[in-house]
């Protein structure tokens, strides 16, 4: 998709030069993507449903990651923890202070934005291996602040927060799963497109500029500490919506669900999905979301070596992802029917 | 604890000085060895032949993973390097568990029960355990300072291309570095399974204080990794004991970790680098 023309130009991996599809076959793709997402629940069961909700949610917090790692090139390990904060954020609005779990959305997010902002700004003064040291720790040690004592009237400690499924409102013939389907799909729709926007103007080229070549992007003019510090804060900021949704979505919050391996979900989705893409988000998700559910038939340690191994192979021989992938080959087919002129 | 962080410190240390990367499989690297020396020992091998036969097999595990997992990567970004440990991260952890089960099981300890002298500060295996990382340190320091082998594994790990230009093999010594470092992983492994039982996880909460120590004592020194580790130990046992409570360890850990990373980046007993640009 066009969305990102600018991290192509200057994408460090592509071996040729990678074509720009057209502009009307992605408006085609994405009008395509958008009726089947609007009759899906009619079709599928209840349990299905919620997994494609579970699927868009990941989707989201993907993206989220994917503005990090693949547009600002820093690494997060955290990420986790910041879905851990959306979710807890919601979860205590929702059950503690009595708010709408609608209203509980646009906090956790913004929550989420400033805890990111604050974190990213000291944290930008690290490197590569040493702030995924520092991401790392966070994502570890997010699951025993949960249940911290102090924090056990708020948190509910081990037990967590169990809430209620939000209804459909007016009357409207929908079941809590279509419902609840139906709004996380506007809410990522939207925030893909905002998305989209960000990376198209001057923060995205900003953000990129810096992936690229930091020194020179700062004798440009653009201050790297607070471009940084904003993608973090974005970034955790689409993670924070996205664990809002997915504590209201699963209607439960406890700290054993947010442990290390939802870090590495987000990151395997980030770079099976396609690292610097948009749509590789909604891949990335899709695969999170069904292959660890088609491996564990094989054995409980499958969907774990069945990452491990995407991620080693595919950094290895699709560094842009299934994506990448993909758009290689259209404009390898579309170059040769079209000799170069 | 304080000599299990400086020994996995000890080992995280060792590959930094070899490929200047930090290495998140430590730990599972470790924990893998560790499994093997429960075999060994199940086997009915004394202990420390299986000791000898896990150090060998941590050794060569690493050099392996280093040439085939590693090695197409060498020139990629460090983002991508960092995907790629976390890959081996949960890759080694599934394999343990596709291998060796899930269950927790007990694992001996080669040091007598109770401490000589009759003192009840310190258990044998904890005494033990010290002498074992201190003679860990002096051979890693004496084999890196001193040998020849080990003064090209720092030049290689310092400036590839002046190496090589002076006939240093870079990519065997990179490989050494990573069995010298993962055959320490797993002495950390042996020494600290008999406190912890041995699991498949039980890397993971000693891993985050072996970051804290090695970066505490300067990632590139190993005594700063064993002092790092010391410290990191006593720290943790007295803000657990006195501070935060026992659910709250590993949040002293993250605060020692992004701690140093602001305040002293190259840690208490680094050396600054400075980059050209």
């Amino acid at each position: 998709m066009s969305a990102v023309d600018a991290s192509e130009r200057s994408s460090p991996t592509p071996d040729k030069p990678i074509r720009k599809p057209g502009r009307a076959g992605a408006v085609l793709a994405i009008l395509g993507l958008l009726t089947i997402a609007a009759v899906l629940p009619l079709l599928a069961s209840d349990y299905r449903i919620s997994q494609a909700t579970m699927t868009i949610i990941m989707a989201i917090g993907v993206l989220g990651l994917n503005l990090l790692v693949g547009y600002n090139g820093q690494i997060s390990l955290g990420h986790g923890a910041i879905y851990a904060l959306g979710a807890y954020t919601a979860a205590i609005l929702i059950d503690r202070v009595g708010l709408a779990w609608w209203a509980t959305i646009p906090i956790a997010g913004a929550v989420c934005f400033v805890f990111g902002f604050l974190f990213g700004w000291p944290a930008l003064r690290l490197k590569g291996h040493y702030l995924a040291l520092a991401t790392f720790a966070l994502a570890l040690a997010a699951p025993q602040l949960l249940k911290d004592k102090a924090l056990e009237q708020w948190t509910g400690g081990v037990q967590g927060i169990v809430l209620t499924p939000p209804e459909a409102p007016f009357g409207w013939a929908l079941s809590p799963d279509q419902w609840l389907y139906y709004v996380t799909t506007l809410i990522a729709a939207a925030m893909f497109l905002v998305a989209w926007n960000i990376l198209r103007g001057r923060l995205g080229r900003a953000m990129v500029a810096i992936r690229e070549q930091p020194i020179a992007a700062s004798a440009m003019g653009v201050n790297v500490p607070y471009v940084k510090a904003m993608t973090f804060g974005i970034s955790s900021m689409y993670t924070g919506v996205a664990g809002a949704l997915g504590a209201i979505a699963t209607a439960f919050v406890a700290p054993d669900s947010f442990g290390m391996f939802v870090s590495i979900f987000f990151l395997v989705g980030v770079i099976v999905g396609g690292i610097g893409t948009i749509s590789g988000a909604l891949v990335g998700a899709l695969f999170i979301q069904f292959v660890p559910d088609l491996a564990d038939q094989v054995s409980k340690s499958a969907p774990s070596a069945i990452y491990a191994l995407f991620l080693i192979v595919s950094m290895r021989l699709m560094p842009t992802g299934v994506v990448g992938l993909v758009r290689s080959l259209h404009s390898r087919l579309t170059a040769e029917r079209r000799p170069r002129s | 604890m304080g000599g299990v962080y400086a020994c996995l410190g000890l080992a995280l240390v060792m590959i930094y000085q070899s490929t200047n990367h930090i290495n998140f499989a430590q730990g599972e690297m470790a924990m893998f060895s560790t499994f093997i020396a429960a075999m060994c020992l199940q086997s009915g091998m004394p202990y420390w032949a299986s000791f000898l036969a896990t150090v060998a097999f941590g050794f060569v595990a690493g050099f392996a993973i280093e040439r085939i997992v590693l090695r197409p990567f060498k020139d990629m970004p460090e983002t991508s390097i960092v995907v790629v440990f976390i890959g081996l991260y949960i890759g080694v952890n599934a394999l343990a568990g596709w291998i060796f089960g899930h269950e927790l099981a007990p694992f001996p300890s080669p040091f007598p029960e109770k401490a000589p002298f009759g003192t009840t500060l310190i258990s044998g295996h904890e005494l033990g355990m010290i002498a074992v990382v201190l003679a860990v340190v002096c051979a890693l320091y004496a084999f890196l300072r001193f040998t020849r082998v080990g003064l090209a594994i720092r030049a290689s790990a310092e400036n590839p291309v002046s190496s090589r230009l002076s006939g240093i093999p870079v990519s065997l010594m990179v490989s050494l570095g990573w069995g010298v470092s993962s055959a320490i992983g797993s002495i950390a492994g042996l020494m600290v399974a008999p406190i912890v039982f041995l699991d498949t996880n039980m890397m993971g909460g000693v891993l985050i204080y072996a970051f804290a120590a090695a970066l505490l004592g300067g990632i590139d020194n190993p005594w700063g990794a064993v002092a790092g580790g010391v410290i990191v130990g006593v720290v943790e046992n007295l803000a657990g004991a006195y501070v935060v409570g026992t659910e709250l360890k590993l949040s002293v850990a993250l605060l020692v970790i992004i701690g140093v990373l602001l305040v002293r980046p190259s840690g208490l007993f680094g050396r600054k680098l400075v980059t050209r640009v």
